[in-house]
C-alpha cells in the first residue's frame, strides 16, 4: 500500500514536471554530492559503518528518483582522494562497503539493470586496492552496452588531479606541435568527465558551502545548491526543490546563453 | 509504476494549477527569498529587507524615476547632487580599525575573493541606466577595499570583466573599460599612499593599449606594497587560467626542463595566473545578487574555498552584508577532506 502510495505520488511528480513546459529535458544532469555522515552516526549513537551505510540507501532512493523523473546522468562524489587521510579503519571499512556495493551492482535485480544504467567510475582509480579497482572495471565493461541513463561515480577523486591528468595527456598528444595550439577542446577531451555533459545542478548535503575539489572543470555555470540536511537524510523533497529553483533560473540563463551565441 | 487513474488525474489537473500558481507567487518574491541554506520546502521565509541602501550616499546629477519595487523605495535615492566621496579615504596603521563584534581576528580569511554582480539590475531598479549602476559599483568597492585594508585581509581577488561579458553591448563595454581606466588613474595616489598592490589578471589581449598602459604603470608603482593585494580579474575565466597554464608547462616540457610525468598540481598552481600572490587559494568566495553559481571565475583555486552567496545586488553590498560574510565564514567548520576529531 505504501508503495503504491510513493509510486503514485512520483507519478504525479512526473506529470507535474512534464506539464511545466520548461525546457528541463534531456541532457539535465543533477549531481549529488555526499559527505560522509559521521555527524549523524554520532548523533544516533550508531557505528561509524552505519552511517555509511545509511548513506548508501539513501543514494538508492536518491537515483531511483532522478531517473524515474528523467534525468539522464548522475554523478556522485563517493570517495576523495583526501580522504585517505581519515583514520586507516575507517577507510578499509569503506573501502569494504565499496567492495560489497560495487558487486551488487552485477546483480539481476539491481538498480542497473532496472533503469538500464551506464555506469562510470571516474578517478585515479590506481589509487585504490587491486580488489575494488577489479570489481569497479567489471561493473564498466558489464554495462557498457546500457545507454538510457548514466550514473558517474567518482572514486578516488580530486578534481584538481583530474586536471593535472588532461594536462599530461594534452602536453604529451601535443608535444611535437606549436604550444600556441593547445586548446580548451584539448584539454576537456583528456578530462575523464568528458563522458557526460557538464552537470545543470550540484546538490551538497549537510550545509556545508564549497565545491571541495569536486568537478572545479565542470561546474562553471552549474546552479549551486546547499540544503542542510546531512547525506543520509535527503530526501525527494531536496530534489523537487532544487529542480523548481533551476527551473527559475534556467529561462533568464537561456536568454543570455542565446545571446552569446 | 501504476497506471493513474482518471480521478486522480482530475486531482493532480487541480494541484497543478495550483503548483502553478506557487510558482508564480515564487518567483514574485524572487528577490527576497533565501535561495541557498534552504528549510523544509514548506516554508519559505521572507529575508528581511535591505536596509543598507539607506546608507547609499550615491546621488546623480538627475532625475531619478523610482521605481514600484519595494526594495527601491527603501533606497530613497536623492536628486540632483553629484557623489562627494570621489577618492578613498586615507587610511594608516594608526587608524586600524577594532574589528567588528562577533569576529575573530585570528579567524579572518586571508585571501578574500568577490564576484561583483548585480550592477545592472541595480540600475535597473532605480531606473538607472547600466554604467550608473557600474558607477556605483566602484563606490562599493572602494568601501570593500578599505575594509580589507583595515580588517587585516591581505589579498582582494575581484572579478570585474569576465570573458562572456565580452557578448555585451559595446557601448557598455567601452564605457566599463573606460570607467576601469578612469578609477585606475584617478585612484593611483591613494592606493599607493594606503600601501596597496595593484595586480590585474585575465586575457590582456583583447583590451585597449591606453588601458594596457596604465595596468602596467599602476602594477609598476605598486609593486613593492604589503598591506593589502588587490587583483583585479579583467577578461579573465578560470578555465582560460588554467588552459594557459598548461600551455606554460607544455613549451617547458618541449624546452626540456621538465619531464611530463613531473607535472602535477604544484607546477600547474606556479602557472596560473595568480601566482602574483603569496596565498593564491581564496579561504572566502562572496558572490552578490543572489545568483548560486561559480560562473567561471578562479576555478581551479577555489577547491577548498567557502562559498558564500548574498542576496544583495553589489551596489548595496557594502560593510554589513561583507560582515556578515565574514561571520559566516568564521562559524564554518572547515575539514579539507578529514574528518573533525
Amino acid at each position: 500500500m505504501v508503495d503504491q502510495i510513493r509510486h503514485m505520488c512520483v507519478g504525479i511528480n512526473q506529470i507535474l514536471e512534464q506539464i511545466h513546459g520548461f525546457s528541463r529535458r534531456c541532457l539535465f544532469r543533477v549531481i549529488s554530492m555526499g559527505p560522509l555522515p559521521i555527524h549523524l552516526a554520532k548523533k544516533q549513537d550508531l557505528e561509524d559503518g552505519s552511517g555509511h551505510k545509511a548513506g548508501f540507501s539513501a543514494l538508492m532512493s536518491m537515483l531511483q528518483y532522478c531517473y524515474e523523473l528523467g534525468i539522464k546522468y548522475v554523478t556522485v562524489y563517493a570517495f576523495s582522494i583526501d580522504n585517505f587521510r581519515r583514520k586507516p579503519e575507517e577507510v578499509r571499512s569503506l573501502m569494504d562497503l565499496m567492495l560489497e556495493k560495487i558487486k551488487s551492482l552485477l546483480d539481476k535485480e539491481s538498480i542497473v539493470h532496472e533503469y538500464g544504467i551506464h555506469v562510470y567510475f571516474i578517478g585515479n582509480l590506481a589509487l585504490l586496492s587491486d580488489q575494488v579497482r577489479a570489481a569497479a572495471e567489471e561493473v564498466m565493461q558489464a554495462t557498457a552496452e546500457n545507454s538510457r541513463v548514466g550514473l558517474l561515480v567518482c572514486v578516488a577523486y580530486n578534481s584538481t588531479d583530474e586536471i593535472v591528468q588532461a594536462v599530461k595527456k594534452s602536453c604529451v598528444t601535443k608535444l611535437d606541435r606549436d604550444m600556441e595550439t593547445i586548446q580548451l577542446v584539448d584539454i576537456e577531451e583528456n578530462m575523464q568527465m568528458s563522458v557526460a555533459p557538464d552537470p545543470d545542478i550540484l546538490i551538497r548535503s549537510s550545509g556545508e558551502t564549497r565545491l571541495s575539489n569536486f568537478l572545479l572543470w565542470q561546474t562553471g555555470s552549474s546552479q549551486l545548491f546547499s540544503p542542510d540536511a546531512l547525506w543520509p537524510e535527503i530526501g525527494l523533497r531536496h530534489l523537487v526543490w532544487a529542480i523548481l529553483n533551476f527551473q527559475k533560473s534556467h529561462s533568464y540563463f537561456e536568454k543570455k546563453k542565446k545571446k552569446q551565441m | 509504476m501504476e497506471v493513474v487513474p482518471s480521478s486522480q488525474l482530475y486531482y493532480t489537473v487541480c494541484l497543478l494549477s495550483l503548483h502553478n500558481h506557487h510558482n508564480f507567487l515564487i518567483n514574485q518574491f524572487h528577490k527576497r527569498m533565501i535561495s541557498l541554506r534552504v528549510p523544509a520546502p514548506s516554508s519559505f521565509n521572507l529575508q528581511r529587507l535591505n536596509s543598507q541602501a539607506l546608507e547609499r550616499r550615491w546621488r546623480l546629477g538627475r532625475d531619478c524615476f523610482l521605481s514600484f519595487s519595494p526594495s527601491c523605495v527603501e533606497n530613497r535615492i536623492g536628486l540632483g547632487v553629484r557623489s562627494t566621496k570621489s577618492e578613498m579615504a586615507p587610511f594608516t596603521a594608526a587608524e586600524e580599525e577594532t574589528l567588528p563584534e562577533g569576529l575573530q581576528p585570528e579567524l579572518m580569511p586571508k585571501h578574500v575573493a568577490v564576484i561583483m554582480d548585480g550592477n545592472g539590475r541595480w540600475a535597473k531598479i532605480q531606473g538607472l541606466q547600466p554604467w550608473d549602476g557600474h558607477r556605483a559599483g566602484v563606490e562599493a568597492l572602494r568601501e570593500i577595499v578599505e575594509l580589507c585594508g583595515k580588517w587585516g585581509i591581505q589579498v582582494l581577488t575581484v572579478f570585474a570583466f569576465s570573458t562572456d561579458n565580452w557578448i555585451r553591448p559595446k557601448i557598455e563595454i567601452d564605457f566599463l573599460l573606460s570607467l576601469f581606466e578612469r578609477t585606475l588613474k584617478s585612484e593611483l595616489e591613494t592606493l599607493a599612499k594606503n600601501n596597496v598592490r595593484i595586480s590585474i589578471i585575465g586575457d590582456s589581449s583583447k583590451l585597449p593599449k591606453s588601458l594596457l598602459e596604465v595596468i602596467n604603470e599602476v602594477e609598476e608603482v605598486t609593486k613593492n606594497n604589503t598591506r593589502l593585494q588587490l587583483i583585479v580579474a579583467v577578461g579573465y575565466s578560470g578555465k582560460y587560467d588554467v588552459l594557459q597554464a598548461c600551455r606554460g608547462i607544455a613549451q617547458r616540457v618541449k624546452d626540456g626542463e621538465i619531464d611530463v610525468e613531473e607535472i602535477d598540481e604544484g607546477l600547474i598552481e606556479q602557472e596560473l595566473e595568480t601566482n602574483v600572490t603569496e596565498f593564491p587559494y581564496p579561504d572566502l568566495l562572496i558572490r552578490t545578487s543572489g545568483e548560486l553559481r561559480v560562473s567561471n571565475f578562479l576555478l581551479w583555486q577555489l577547491a577548498y574555498t567557502e562559498l558564500f552567496f548574498a542576496q544583495e545586488l553589489w551596489p548595496d553590498f557594502g560593510r554589513n552584508g561583507f560582515v556578515e560574510a565574514l561571520m559566516s565564514f568564521q562559524q564554518r567548520q572547515r575539514r579539507f577532506g578529514g574528518r573533525k576529531s
